[in-house]
């Protein structure tokens, strides 16, 4: 009996001297079963039995504001400047966040060989996950992010699906490893892509995946940057495994009620959504953010009102957003409470 | 030849390689020059695919496909073009800025820039802001164009363009990239922000002076 090591956490029945060992996993649900006291990963459960999330903001733009230079590699900063990537985690907590992601974007293997980094994505993974876990209060949860690798792929481009899902795999592996209680496929634009990191997700860990495609509005209504429509997203993520589907990144909060109001009918699946807080603009040599706390308001409320199980955000967001929504969820959370009891 | 130019031009459109490395053959023995070829067979081709891209009837998908037979026509055609001395449109260095590693959407814009008779010196992804100035300086640039898909490495467009009106260059520049619009690109002082390859083809135009009038049923 012990902690399941590709995962982190203990997915069978424990006796009462083993609870010991769990106090990293307050998040964890217990269970009596019989005499025995089985821990689950409840991330799944609590969403499907109707809890909405408030997850966090954006982590590049933050890291920026923080002192990150332009060009440098982000995923670095889990080692370099550890206390820099442990405060944003901590002030998404202290915001509201039911759950933060990882800064893991870009750790794997395709992304990190820019930076001459490609053997170093388990370290990375494992190290961002890790200072998350320092600052997690109880109850909440840690997203293990998974960004595109940025190839073509075949027969688009020279990489294939078995390295892509390789790629995948390995950083799948190493975020569940850590720690991470989901994994969140993100900012994808190719179907295709999304489905392979979807299943080496799925297939290569046990913990819930959320998959998300990025959207914009145009002549032919919303589509990715390759055409994928949100019906077509909804299905192939799904068909894929995809346990929470859903969308993050874009030009803005009222696109994004534009793809819930559209993905809501099409699944009985949780949906996240994250947006950006608009285009950025340049302001005194940082970019500035239009979309405010104060004017994301309305709309984050609008998506709530859709269906939005998981809300948060995406470049330009930061705390103040959060705290928002954490509000915002939270008044939710109690309307839809008192009209099921 | 009239014939053989249009299909051709579908073959662009519809992304067939070996069609156009086949007419392309086909049209230099029956004595059509390169220039020619390029101008009535490929560009208008490659017009159609960038207004289908702006409108959003195609997509990424297959527009690279479309790329990718223009450019095995290309094969073909630059060696021969170069012989002939034939003056290009204008120069331009493009390139993806430090820190990022996206290059479609740049591609694509290269693509529609060489179709459009311009010398494209494509500096690839990551590139510094050395390696612009070299280039620049090097080819003799009239346009250097930047692209960026993330957040986190846009800002790295005004390093290369504070280093460019420092050194005083004459070189006009141009951004784009999915964070990127009109405003940024006015703050970070570029001097043509473009939507998409089609506007980035027309911005080029405009730099250099050239009006377009051609397809100009196919822009409107």
């Amino acid at each position: 009996m012990g902690l399941d090591s590709a995962n982190g956490f203990p997915t069978k029945a424990f006796g009462n001297d083993t609870a010991l060992i769990l106090h990293n996993f307050s998040h964890l649900i217990k269970i009596k079963a019989g005499k025995k006291t089985v821990y689950k990963n409840h991330f799944l459960e609590q969403l499907q039995s109707g809890k909405i999330f408030a997850s966090d903001g954006a982590m590049g733009t933050e890291l920026q504001k923080r002192g990150m230079p332009v060009g440098v590699c982000p995923e670095e900063f889990n080692v370099t400047h550890p206390e820099i990537v442990q405060a944003i985690y901590k002030d998404y907590y202290d915001a509201g966040s039911d759950l933060v992601e990882t800064n893991t974007f870009g750790a794997n293997r395709s992304r990190l060989a820019l930076h001459g980094f490609e053997d170093r994505v388990r370290e990375f993974c494992m190290k961002a996950v890790e200072l998350a876990r320092a600052v997690r209060p109880a109850g909440k949860f840690i997203a293990g992010s998974m960004g595109p690798t940025g190839d073509l792929i075949d027969p688009l481009g020279p990489r294939t699906v078995q390295e892509t899902y390789d790629i995948f795999s390995e950083q799948a592996e190493a975020l569940a490893e850590g720690g991470a209680d989901v994994l969140f496929v993100e900012t994808m634009m190719a179907a295709e892509e999304a489905e392979i990191a979807v299943r080496a997700a799925k297939e290569k860990t046990k913990l819930p995946v959320a998959a998300t495609m990025t959207f914009e509005l145009g002549k032919a209504g919303l589509r990715t940057m390759w055409g994928v429509d949100v019906k077509t997203a909804v299905s192939r993520l799904t068909d894929a495994g995809a346990d929470i589907i859903g969308s993050n990144c874009g030009r803005g909060f009222d696109d994004m009620i534009a793809i819930v109001r559209e993905m809501r009918p099409l699944t009985l699946k949780p949906i996240i959504a994250q947006s950006n807080a608009g285009i950025p603009d340049w302001v005194d040599g940082i970019s500035v953010y239009k979309e405010t706390p104060e004017i994301i308001e309305p709309k984050a409320k609008e998506l709530l009102n859709l269906g939005v199980n998981i809300l948060g955000g995406c470049c330009g967001t930061g705390p103040g957003h959060i705290r928002k929504m954490r509000q915002l969820v939270d008044i939710m959370q109690r309307e839809s409470d008192s009209i099921s009891q | 030849m009239e014939e053989l130019l249009k299909e051709m031009s579908q073959a662009v459109i519809d992304g067939n390689k070996e069609k156009c490395e086949e007419l392309t053959r086909k049209l230099l023995e029956l004595g059509l020059a390169p220039k020619q070829i390029l101008d009535r067979g490929l560009v208008p081709g490659m017009d159609v695919v960038g207004v289908r891209f702006r409108d959003n009837i195609i997509f990424v998908p297959e527009v690279l496909i479309s790329a990718r037979a223009m450019k095995a026509s290309l094969a073909i055609l630059e060696p021969l073009l170069t012989q002939a001395k034939i003056k290009e449109a204008g120069i331009v260095v493009i390139g993806t800025v430090k820190g990022d590693i996206h290059d479609i959407g740049k591609n694509i814009v290269a693509m529609m820039l060489k179709g459009a008779g311009f010398k494209v010196i494509d500096l690839g992804i990551d590139t510094r802001v050395e390696k612009f100035l070299d280039a620049i300086k090097r080819e003799k640039a009239d346009i250097v164009g930047m692209s960026a898909l993330l957040t986190t490495t846009m800002g790295y467009m005004k390093v290369v363009i504070d280093k460019i009106k420092e050194e005083k260059l004459s070189v006009k520049t141009m951004v784009g990239g999915a964070p990127i619009s009109q405003s940024f690109a006015e703050k970070v002082g570029a001097d043509r922000y473009a939507k998409n390859a089609t506007e980035a083809v027309e911005r080029a135009k405009e730099l250099i002076g050239i009006v377009s009038t051609e397809n100009n049923e196919l822009n409107n």
